[in-house]
């Protein structure tokens, strides 16, 4: 592949991305969230088109429409996502598209057969009959794999395969991928797991901020030089105003656990006036923490606020509190996209605008108003549909309906996804102001850049652990990685 | 323009009652007027219970077994128990609520589909209903304690027959309920997107609920105009299919079946066209087969234009 760009709407995923990959050779391609693996992963399987530069398959330009294209080369790709469909049994999901027939019906009989042979080489003890909604996340993942080898397959792609897989399960697919390599089978690998990297790849590749960052051969691979290669970027000018004096503690978790990870419990407190970033990869469990803080999911473990316990068993008992959440879907949880700009400021705080349960409309124009103003929102009028603004302005609008009802809290999941430059600075000096203010605000953010320039104290998340917390001036991206990876403090 | 489409549907249906009324001057005869209105005010009744269900996003499909079993109750409260008749009517009044009551608790807290839970009520109730008396044709001769109410709900006032009234109260206050009040804007927003709406603290489940109470309540007060005007109550056939006249009214009225959306106004006015065209049947001697084909007709010329305006409105930004 050569010079591959990809563009989305707003933002460059892939920039000229130059990688190769030999018959018999694993490439671990290696990269923060968002560096554009995924999305370069995808161009092969043919999920996505490139907008610029060429992919060529044994000497030949090829361009993949369609995923079923990349199949006819002989690439399979297995997605982070899982795709097996839970109506179906195993061997069903093994042969889907390309179901046996014998006499214009499925052979099922045969499918089935052929299946317990996929199945002992990924090491799934299973009859092939066992409809996959009875298995679990890890069973299926190995169907997942089971079906790529199925087919004749001479490139396959791995993006996370071990992310659920226990270390036997994950071991059991090292010797497949051994087994493939030897078949002269090249193989892209993508994990955060930097140990298996140095296990099975014979080459890494880096990628960061959808550009090339580097490679290392198979001498060059330790623990250092791959964290080096994922953030060695320059660091940010910081706009924190440095660690704050001591001040009351105005947050404190004791042993929380969440639905996701019930037996993991977290604890940390934030201070008036400090920001405490929660750094780590997705799926550590950062949203969760900030989905039961904030009473959507149900949690377990005490929350504290300003030394006085507090029961959040809904929404409305931390809004009550004054601690509020700024969740990470801005379109689908923060804001009612299809309501006004007016209305989405108000919608919580009605209760203040009622008289017998009739709303006050001009109080409540003038809180919005008011809102708007704060945050400077650019909307041409509070009567302009949420959906027609930027996303930047969007999130002013969820940060002004918060800050309109006097927050203590303010609890913020990914402050500035797919926000332009401009407006991510402001939405940071709003979040310094806040906490010069006083307020406590916890943070969450993979953006790492963000979480070192914003925050006071970085706590670090890996599966489901606070595995850290570092002081500003201790912070640094490699040590955060390391901890994000799972490695010692 | 903010109220198009119920200036298009008041338009439609001024046009309907002119072509009717030219072509059969019986059509504005005083005792029809009075007929027309007094199933428009008994349909509409229920079918704004039904639209504030839909703007949750679900749907109530028991409403006509709801009519069945609350009329043969009201019946045997009033001629086997000799009840005082305002006693019963608050009873079976209240009876439509608690059915609504289970019915949102089964679709909030059990996380059931609305369309599976009415459903099967819509099963349940019609079959108790048939049970209960056997399925013999109940009615309210032995009731003489009844006789003054019944008059009163067949009677008419100022020219315009009590149902009628009773729905033009229901409206005033539905209106102002849904366009007017914080609880109206809880629930618009519930509709559009149950999620946001959760994460600006709306208690969502518990607005859900409320608006099957209401649904079920209306209904309550539906079945009772319904079994004193036919004073004649089949359990086998009393107020079959009459749900589906509701979900046509909310949806020619402007309701969209995802939620988020709805209007008091468009269902009241898509209510009354749809008894004004059942009334043209009648009156211009057409066929009574044809009704549902009528019927079907317009509502898929309705829901065509309004998909066909928006999509151009789309096309054309600004």
């Amino acid at each position: 592949m050569h010079g591959v760009s990809k563009r989305f709407p707003g933002v460059i995923a892939l920039d000229s991305v130059d990688i190769s990959l030999a018959p018999g050779e694993v490439v671990a391609l290696l990269g923060e969230n968002g560096a554009g693996k995924s999305t370069l992963m995808k161009i092969i399987g043919g999920v996505y088109q490139a907008d610029a530069g060429s992919l060529i398959v044994d000497d030949v330009p090829c361009t993949f429409r369609s995923p079923s294209e990349a199949l006819d080369k002989c690439i399979r790709v297995v997605f982070q996502e899982l795709s097996v469909l839970e109506n179906l049994d195993i061997s069903e999901n093994i042969f889907l598209g390309r179901e046996l027939r014998k006499a214009g019906l499925v052979d099922r009989k045969k499918m089935r057969e052929l299946t317990v042979g996929y199945l002992e080489k990924v090491g799934l003890k299973r009859p092939p009959s066992t409809p996959v909604a009875a298995l679990s996340i890890a069973e299926r993942q190995l169907v997942e794999i089971a079906r790529a080898f199925s087919m004749k397959v001479r490139y396959l792609i791995l993006d996370e395969p071990t992310s659920s897989l226990t270390l036997e399960e994950s071991n059991r697919l090292f010797e497949i991928i051994a087994d493939l390599k030897n078949e002269g089978v090249g193989i892209f690998y993508i994990s955060h797991r930097l140990d298996e990297i140095g296990v099975v790849a014979d080459r890494v590749v880096g990628l960061r901020d959808g550009k090339n960052a580097g490679a290392l051969t198979k001498e060059e691979i330790t623990h250092e030089a791959m964290v080096k290669l994922m953030v060695g970027r320059e660091i940010a000018p910081s706009v924190n105003a440095g660690p704050t004096t001591a001040s009351e503690v105005v947050l404190e978790i004791k042993e929380l656990r969440t639905s996701r990870y019930p037996n993991i419990p977290v604890s940390f407190s934030i201070r008036s006036g400090e920001i405490l970033g929660l750094a780590g990869l997705v799926g550590a469990g950062r949203s969760e923490v900030t989905r039961a803080l904030f009473g959507i999911d149900p949690a377990q473990g005490t929350i504290a606020l300003k030394g006085e316990t507090l029961k959040v068993r809904s929404p409305r008992d931390a809004i009550n509190a004054g601690m509020f959440l700024v969740p990470e879907d801005r379109r689908n949880a923060g804001l009612t996209t299809t309501m006004s700009v007016g209305e989405n400021i108000v919608l919580p705080a009605w209760h203040k605008f009622s008289a017998l349960g009739l709303k006050k409309q001009h109080p409540a124009r003038k809180y919005a108003t008011e809102g708007v103003q704060q945050l400077n929102v650019k909307t041409p009028s509070i009567d302009q549909i949420a959906a027609n603004l930027s996303g930047g302005n969007q999130q002013k609008v969820v940060l002004a309906r918060w800050l309109q009802m006097n927050p203590k809290v303010m609890i913020i999941d990914e402050p500035t996804r797919g926000i332009d430059v401009g407006s991510k600075a402001e939405i940071y000096t709003e979040l310094r102001r806040l906490a010069a203010q006083g307020l406590a605000i916890l943070m969450v953010s993979s953006d790492m850049e963000e979480v070192l320039a914003v925050s006071d104290r970085i706590g670090v998340m890996h599966e489901g652990h606070l595995s850290g917390i570092l002081d500003r001036k201790d912070a640094t991206e490699e040590a955060i990685m390391n901890l994000a990876v799972g490695g010692a403090k | 323009m903010k109220f198009g489409k119920e200036l298009s549907i008041f338009l439609i249906l001024m046009a309907v009652c002119m072509f009717t009324g030219y072509k059969n001057p019986n059509f504005f005869s005083q005792a029809n007027i009075l007929n027309t209105t007094k199933m428009i005010g008994i349909y509409g009744i229920f079918s704004i219970g039904m639209g504030f269900v839909i703007i949750t996003g679900g749907i109530d499909l028991s409403v006509g077994s709801v009519f069945a079993l609350l009329g043969v109750g009201l019946s045997m409260l009033l001629t086997e128990h000799q009840m005082n008749p305002w006693l019963a009517v608050l009873i079976a009044v209240a009876a439509g609520g608690v059915l609504g009551l289970l019915h949102g608790i089964l679709v909030t807290k059990a996380k059931l589909q609305s369309f599976i839970v009415t459903l099967c009520g819509l099963m349940i109730y019609r079959s108790l209903a048939r049970t209960i008396t056997n399925d013999n044709t109940r009615n309210f001769s032995d009731a003489p304690q009844a006789k003054a109410l019944i008059a009163f709900v067949n009677g008419d006032w100022m020219g315009l027959p009590t149902p009628m009234w009773l729905l033009i109260l229901c409206a005033i206050i539905a209106f102002i309920v849904l366009h007017r009040s914080v609880f109206g804007i809880r629930l618009l927003a519930t509709g559009q997107n149950e999620e946001s709406a959760r994460f600006a603290g709306i208690p969502t489940q518990r607005i859900t609920t409320i608006t099957y109470v209401v649904c079920g309540l209306l209904a309550g007060v539906s079945a009772v105009l319904l079994a004193f005007y036919t004073s004649s109550i089949s359990p086998n056939g009393h107020g079959i299919g009459y749900e589906l006249y509701a979900v046509a009214a909310c949806v020619l009225g402007g309701f969209s079946l995802r939620g988020g959306d709805g209007s008091i106004i468009g269902v009241v006015l898509a209510t009354a066209l749809l008894q004004v065209l059942r009334n043209m049947i009648n009156m211009l001697q057409l066929s009574q087969q044809l009704e549902f084909t009528l019927i079907g007709g317009v509502i898929l010329a309705g829901v065509l234009i309004d998909g066909a305006i928006r999509n151009r409105k789309k096309r054309i930004p600004g």
